[in-house]
């Protein structure tokens, strides 16, 4: 309405101010910062944003902003918005989740929004630790990452959810750096501004219980992805790029799946119309 | 009694798989309709995806009918595999006529110990001349001993194949159709039949005041006529039928099914369309509702109204999922963790589906609360002829809303009188929010603290338990009681129907007694039900479980007569009227004290 009038909003007027949970020097700040930046070059009004977040250190993020934010149950950020998106596409629509969120106790949730390919911009913060609880090996850990739940390791391979993302149809694929907070404002932008379901997996490293990622910044390869022409070749750059290489691999357009269409001018006239079937 | 004439007609239409018994009774139905008549069909089907033994179960009347009678009338059974499979459902009249082919060797000794009539006919043969089926025969056969013509029987026919595509099959079928009709006549004298219909039930008929309609499109009906807009689903027997009536309509009203990749997508999609201000629903069976029990916990902590209707099968695990029990009950009032006081209701008939439907969407948009409809494979797979409603339901899905806040303290979960805080959507500026699973302070922020968690439990307990308060006119629909006297029977969902004819009975008979249909499960309505109960001296708690989860229940929440009888039965025998009516009539005459009896 005054969107003229008003002031143009900073990062800043993103937050809500509330303190976060999050240790110091934890990754997810940076996302949180990147975010608000995104949110701030696009000059998103704050009402026509929506962040839904499952369970884990990551859940925590939407209060944290200063737009509408549902932190609902663990794994289940994607249906949520999901259904979200379809009975309001006028908003801006975010999902933020960790690994253990979003690939494995939500994994078939992430699967099928990549099939459906709803206009939702999905901000996975990995971290390679179920941080919450206190530092159980997630989906993403490395096979010999010990901890007290599985004091030898997982000793299974890492998901990985590039491949994943690929594999299911995902229509938009990036990695990034939780530590390099323009590029990933750069990357959350394109993923908002790309037409369906935009993955983007974050690299947020986790101080207090993998205290090595903070060597991550040194250890990071930026932009080894480049845009793949087809499936084919973003499939064998996600397989043969660097463990830490970040990027755009894949993006394409096709439709989103479903969509809620305007109801009808005169409701009462469509069900006599339906009623009209049960004559015998 | 051979001659005499009855009220109802009980038809049992058995066959393997391919000779199309269902379609049959479906047929029967719909022309009895169209004449004025009344009646219902049940099916009863083995676990096969296609073919396998299947029954149609007809019962059709003068007069509307909620259940099946005690036993049947009429047997036609176009082959006897695997008829063992369901003889436990089929209870055979005493002057049963059974109609077999006349080749048959292998009718069942319990068919044959009981059925003194058993008439051999050259069905196959005659579906094989006319390159028929044989379900044809049988509705040419059981159509004329319903006393419909042979031109209201060529006209369902006509209907049948043009609406499929399948012109080419009218003629051989309405062929094989009037071949059954002539079979049927030296048996008119001697079976059972119908009043003529009245001219009145006709002219009705014909001026389309009545419905055929299933108890899965009728509660599909209340939720569109209330203003849903959004379903999630995942496929489950005997929920599917709805979610498929759904998809198809629900773009006509500016809806939209998404057939989810499980239930637990479904119910966080449903909340989420929700929190976005779509008024929304899912569709279940004990499995999947149970897989949703976390979203409806989630959905009542953050406030999100949402619509669950578990279509109740025999559990636990898979347990039957073809057939009916009422033992989700429990599961429905207290399956979420934590103190979550959510809206149970349960629909008591096809015809009441429709307006308990759109109540429980109303109070779920009103309460900002999750609704749990409660309605079971009976109820919901029955095809029925009802009353056309005479108008439809006046709820509405109306959630109060904030437009937009100007000072940016707005409270999502303000401590109201009522508990009802008003809901700013997304979008609405100014008013920004996180909504949360995590227990939190009136202005959504996460809490943990004592009288955070004390106020805001109490606020959500508060919001429902208003209802008590609420004006008669506005909870009128609660619950429905019917009849006088000392004695009263009281039931929750698609027990009633039996139990209403059975008051009907009784009073034919000179026993007076009371019925009571509770819609409204969760918040009890203790004041409300007391009054009901008013000079009740003995209670039968009527219900299909074996446990006696809604005596239970009852006990758990309500002050109750001195003698409480407990008549009930697991499935998937489904309780009679006469079943009923002998509780009853034990609870007239023998000096009960409180007894906790199966009934049989």
């Amino acid at each position: 309405m005054n969107r003229q009038t008003a002031p143009a909003p900073k990062p800043g007027d993103y937050k809500s101010g509330v303190h976060p949970v999050w240790c110091p020097g934890c990754g997810d700040f940076a996302v949180l910062a990147a975010i608000t930046r995104a949110l701030a070059k696009l000059q998103l009004p704050k009402h026509e944003v929506a962040l839904v977040s499952g369970i884990g250190c990551s859940g925590r993020i939407p209060a944290y902003l200063d737009v509408y934010g549902f932190h609902g149950l663990h794994g289940r950020a994607l249906p949520v918005a999901t259904g979200l998106k379809l009975s309001r596409p006028e908003l801006t629509v975010l999902a933020a989740g960790g690994d253990g969120d979003i690939y494995s106790i939500g994994a078939a949730h992430f699967v099928h929004a990549c099939r459906r390919n709803p206009d939702i911009t999905l901000i996975v913060m990995d971290n390679r630790v179920y941080g919450m609880t206190k530092g159980q090996p997630s989906p993403t850990s490395e096979p010999d990452f010990a901890a007290a739940l599985q004091p030898e390791g997982p000793h299974v391979p890492p998901v990985n959810g590039l491949l994943l993302a690929l594999s299911a149809g995902a229509t938009f694929v990036a990695r990034a750096f939780s530590g390099h907070v323009d590029a990933l404002a750069e990357m959350i932008i394109a993923g908002i501004e790309h037409p369906g379901f935009a993955v983007i997996e974050v690299l947020s490293p986790c101080p207090t219980f993998r205290p090595e990622q903070t060597q991550w910044k040194r250890q990071v390869e930026d932009d080894v992805f480049k845009p793949a022409s087809s499936l084919q070749e973003a499939m064998a750059q996600v397989i043969s790029a660097p463990e830490l290489g970040t990027g755009i691999v894949w993006q394409t357009t096709r439709p989103a799946a479903e969509h809620i269409p305007a109801p009808p001018a005169d409701h009462a006239a469509v069900m006599r119309e339906i009623t009209q079937a049960f004559l015998p | 009694m051979p001659g005499t004439r009855r009220e109802s007609l009980s038809l049992a239409l058995t066959g393997s798989g391919g000779t199309g018994m269902i379609s049959a009774g479906e047929l029967l139905l719909r022309a009895c309709a169209r004449i004025g008549l009344y009646g219902l069909q049940t099916r009863s089907v083995g676990p096969q995806i296609r073919g396998g033994e299947s029954a149609a179960l007809l019962r059709i009347a003068h007069y509307p009918v909620e259940a099946h009678d005690d036993a049947f009338h009429v047997l036609f059974a176009a082959d006897w595999q695997n008829f063992e499979r369901f003889a436990g459902e089929i209870t055979l009249a005493d002057d049963v006529v059974v109609i077999t082919d006349e080749a048959a060797t292998d009718i069942p000794r319990v068919v044959r110990a009981h059925a003194a009539d058993i008439r051999h006919l050259p069905l196959h043969a005659i579906a094989r001349e006319h390159k028929a089926r044989i379900n044809m025969v049988g509705l040419g056969l059981l159509g004329h001993l319903l006393r419909l013509t042979e031109e209201e029987l060529a006209d369902i026919i006509h209907w049948f194949f043009t609406r499929k595509g399948r012109q080419q099959f009218i003629e051989p079928s309405i062929a094989a159709m009037r071949a059954g009709f002539a079979l049927a006549e030296p048996m008119l004298e001697e079976v059972p039949s119908l009043r003529t219909t009245p001219d009145a039930a006709r002219a009705q008929a014909k001026a389309g005041r009545r419905w055929l309609i299933s108890g899965n499109q009728a509660v599909a009906t209340g939720f569109l006529q209330a203003g849903g807009r959004f379903v999630a689903g995942y496929p489950i027997t005997p929920a599917t039928d709805m979610l498929e009536w759904l998809a198809a309509r629900l773009p006509q009203l500016g809806g939209q099914l998404v057939q989810a990749e499980d239930e637990l997508a479904a119910i966080n999609m449903v909340l989420g369309a929700s929190y976005g201000g779509i008024p929304a629903m899912t569709a279940t069976s004990g499995p999947g509702f149970s897989l949703m029990a976390e979203g409806i916990g989630l959905g009542v902590m953050a406030e999100i109204p949402a619509l669950i209707v578990d279509v109740q099968r025999i559990g636990p695990s898979t347990g039957i999922p073809t057939k009916s029990e009422q033992g989700d009950l429990q599961l429905a009032l207290c399956g979420t963790h934590g103190d979550a006081p959510h809206l149970v209701i349960a629909p008591d008939c096809i015809n009441d589906a429709i307006r308990t439907t759109a109540w429980a969407l109303h109070l779920a948009e009103k309460l900002q609360c999750p609704a749990v409809l409660l309605s079971d494979q009976k109820l919901g797979q029955m095809l029925s002829v009802i009353d056309a409603p005479e108008g439809m339901p006046p709820w509405k899905a109306e959630r109060e809303t904030v437009a937009a806040c100007e000072t940016g303290d707005y409270r999502r979960f303000a401590l109201t009188d009522s508990g009802i805080s008003p809901v700013a959507l997304p979008g609405a500026k100014g008013c920004m929010h996180t909504i949360d699973g995590l227990e939190h302070d009136e202005a959504a922020l996460p809490s943990s603290k004592v009288e955070d968690h004390a106020a805001q439990l109490e606020k959500r307990w508060r919001k429902l338990q208003q209802m008590e308060e609420w004006p008669e006119e506005e909870m009128r629909h609660w619950a429905d009681c019917i009849g006088t006297g000392e004695v009263c029977i009281i039931t929750f969902g698609s027990s009633a129907g039996p139990a209403r004819e059975a008051i009907r009975l009784a009073a034919d008979m000179g026993l007076h007694a009371r019925h009571i249909s509770m819609r409204l499960l969760f918040p009890p309505q203790k004041k409300r039900l007391h009054k009901l109960l008013e000079g009740v001296k003995r209670l039968i708690v009527v219900e299909q479980t074996h446990s006696g989860q809604f005596l239970h229940y009852l006990k758990a929440h309500y002050e109750l007569p001195e003698v409480v009888i407990s008549c009930r039965r697991p499935g998937p025998k489904p309780i009679t009227p006469q079943q009923v009516l002998r509780a009853l009539r034990e609870a007239c005459t023998v000096d009960a004290k409180l007894t906790e009896r199966v009934c049989t």
